[in-house]
């Protein structure tokens, strides 16, 4: 897990660089479905970065163009960029189906305008996901400057979920709050 | 805020959003919290969405009264594999009491939520198909969600929206005869499609609405999710479409009585043509239902044309109609009669060949003209089949014909029918 203190009020990492409308599709090519679950990781977007998949490191953040993770409503697609250990995706736009899929299943997920103008490919980036807002060290003919960008906040239920990792560990420790453990349905 | 802005009227999006939000105003854009009104599972997630609950140990639902669970996708059951996830369903639904629960053969879901009233115009519904933006036929907002989404709506009463920004559709005129509603929806698909409406409320407007009834409404609503629309509305209650001084991120304005008969080629719900431009294109079957046209309105039109007449020999025609209820009228108006003399095979009320899941699959190099909504690759089958959309009057036309035909050349014969059922009544 990148965040176990389950804080995800900012997340620093690595920049992944992908350009405009990276789709379901590439993040979760549909002839492996049927796959075990690590080959099904190591072919995650390989047709636009075939690298990807071996080297990302947990904590790494995905930058990129507009319309991210357009196609389909397969959870599998943010569900891989977790499992790979991917701390935050945050893009131009994101594709609206993903981007609620993202949250749903725990993995910080910002629509950032620009961003991947601003970024080149292994910068460090911060990301304040409580704030909206992501900052990068750009380097300039003056040396180096901080650049910060303004992203799309993200309400606070969808914040709650992030910090639980997820909907089904949120409704887990919602349940167990209640005194209402899960032995007594069966 | 102040000033105007703060208040103008809203759109029929903004306005359903913020009072399920409990806030004054909403704007594009925003994310909110809102109350959910109605949620609907079909047999395809309804164990996954229960499973997970039981599975983390929620032990009741907010409000079981607010979910309905429509049995609809694969019945009757197709395969062994189909009937243990219905009877794992069943036992959820009844373990978390969600007593609205419509079994193998009540009708496809969003027909069923209409005719058992399970949502009120003005109400937030979700439900875990896409088109459940069939409910704003009704002024309701609707749209697909995620199973995990729908557990969390489950178990909470609540969940998150973002505010869509609104296209409105100024309707005028009255549609020709043989034109319908099936053929706004894909004009509509080809004049504003995906690049206007993509996660937008689509809303209509104008004089041409009055001359469209709730089954018409609800094949428009139906298609909006294949714009990419989130929410497709109509005014319907309280809940008033075009307002003045509402702000409308485009504007359209269509007059119905200069429409045609429009199809959509394979493979794209988006690639819609007028019907003249593929007549005579040769078809192995044709297929007349789903939740877009397999109501009593779609079938009896169908009939008119095909009364008296056979389908051309080479040619299966499989009819689905929407629900039991859709079925029994049908039955009673001899309408499915009709069909069946004409040639047709009649199945019971439920998606079948839609989604592709059982009752008429395409081979490799088949193609089919139905009425229901998507025609991407693969959709009935294989992937090697093409499949066209198109009305109900212009799929009888074409069983009829054995190749794609515009249902305008059979305009006096559905006159005279229609006549004749008025001296009747
Ligand atoms: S009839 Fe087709 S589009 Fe409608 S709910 Fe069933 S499978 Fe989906």
């Amino acid at each position: 897990m990148s965040n176990p203190s389950g804080d995800v009020a900012r997340l620093a990492g690595r920049a992944w660089l992908f350009g405009a409308d990276i789709s379901t599709d590439m993040l979760s090519p549909g002839q492996y479905v049927h796959d075990p679950p690590e080959v099904r990781l190591r072919h995650v977007l390989e047709s636009a970065r075939p690298e990807f998949a071996g080297q990302v490191r947990a904590g790494d953040i995905v930058v990129a163009g507009p319309n991210f993770g357009c196609g389909s409503s397969r959870e599998s697609a943010p569900q891989h960029l977790k499992d790979l250990g991917v701390a935050a995706v945050v893009a131009d736009s994101l594709a609206r189906i993903f981007a609620r899929n993202a949250i749903a299943i725990g993995l910080p997920a910002l629509s950032c305008p620009g961003v991947s103008a601003a970024v080149a490919d292994g910068d460090v980036v911060d990301v304040y996901i409580v704030a909206g807002v992501v900052t990068v060290e750009q380097q300039g003919s003056e040396g180096s400057v901080r650049r910060e960008l303004e992203a799309d906040r993200i309400p606070e239920p969808m914040l709650d979920v992030l910090r639980h990792g997820g909907i089904e560990p949120l409704l887990a420790a919602l349940a167990e709050a209640e005194g209402n453990p899960a032995q007594d349905l069966d | 805020m102040g000033g105007p802005i703060a208040d103008a009227p809203m759109t029929a999006a903004e306005s359903v959003l913020a009072r399920a939000a409990g806030v004054p105003r909403v704007v594009p854009g925003e994310y909110v919290v809102a109350e959910v009104d109605a949620m609907m599972m079909h047999d395809i997630f309804a164990a996954d969405v229960l499973g997970m609950l039981q599975r983390v140990g929620v032990r009741r639902l907010h409000d079981p009264s607010r979910a309905s669970v429509v049995f609809d996708h694969m019945v009757p059951a197709p395969s062994v594999a189909a009937a243990e996830h219905q009877a794992a369903a069943r036992r959820l639904v009844k373990r978390y009491g969600i007593e609205a629960f419509f079994e193998v053969g009540r009708g496809i879901c969003h027909q069923v939520m209409v005719e058992e009233g399970r949502f009120r115009p003005g109400d937030l519904v979700v439900g875990t198909d896409s088109h459940s933006t069939t409910y704003g036929a009704l002024g309701a907002a609707g749209c697909g969600i995620g199973s995990s989404e729908m557990a969390y709506a489950l178990a909470t009463g609540r969940l998150w929206f973002k505010v869509p920004e609104t296209v409105l559709v100024v309707l005028e005129g009255r549609l020709q005869p043989m034109v319908t509603a099936k053929d706004l929806v894909l004009y509509l698909m080809r004049e504003v499609g995906s690049a206007e409406a993509q996660y937008r409320s689509v809303e209509h407007g104008g004089p041409g609405v009055a001359t469209l009834g709730l089954p018409e409404r609800m094949t428009v609503a139906n298609m909006g999710v294949e714009m990419g629309a989130k929410f497709s509305l109509f005014p319907a209650g309280d809940v008033d479409t075009m307002r003045p001084g509402a702000s409308y991120a485009a504007t359209h304005t269509v007059d119905l009585g200069s429409l045609a008969p429009q199809v959509a080629v394979p493979h794209h719900v988006e690639n819609v043509v007028g019907v003249d431009e593929v007549a005579g294109v040769r078809l192995d079957q044709v297929f007349l239902g789903s939740c877009t046209n397999g109501r009593l309105e779609d079938l009896r039109q169908a009939a008119r044309i095909m009364r008296g007449r056979r389908i051309a020999s080479g040619v299966r025609m499989v009819v689905t109609p929407a629900s039991s209820e859709v079925y029994r009228q049908a039955l009673a108006e001899g309408i499915l009669s009709d069909l069946v003399e004409a040639g047709a095979i009649v199945e019971g009320p439920g998606c079948g060949p839609c989604f592709g899941g059982h009752m008429g699959l395409l081979a490799p190099g088949e193609r089919c003209l139905g009425t229901h909504n998507r025609n991407f690759r693969g959709r009935m089958g294989s992937p090697e089949a093409e499949i066209y959309l198109g009305s109900p009057a212009t799929a009888a036309a074409s069983a009829l014909a054995g190749e794609i035909t515009d249902p305008r050349s059979f305009a006096a014969a559905d006159e005279e029918e229609a006549g004749k059922e008025e001296d009747v009544r």
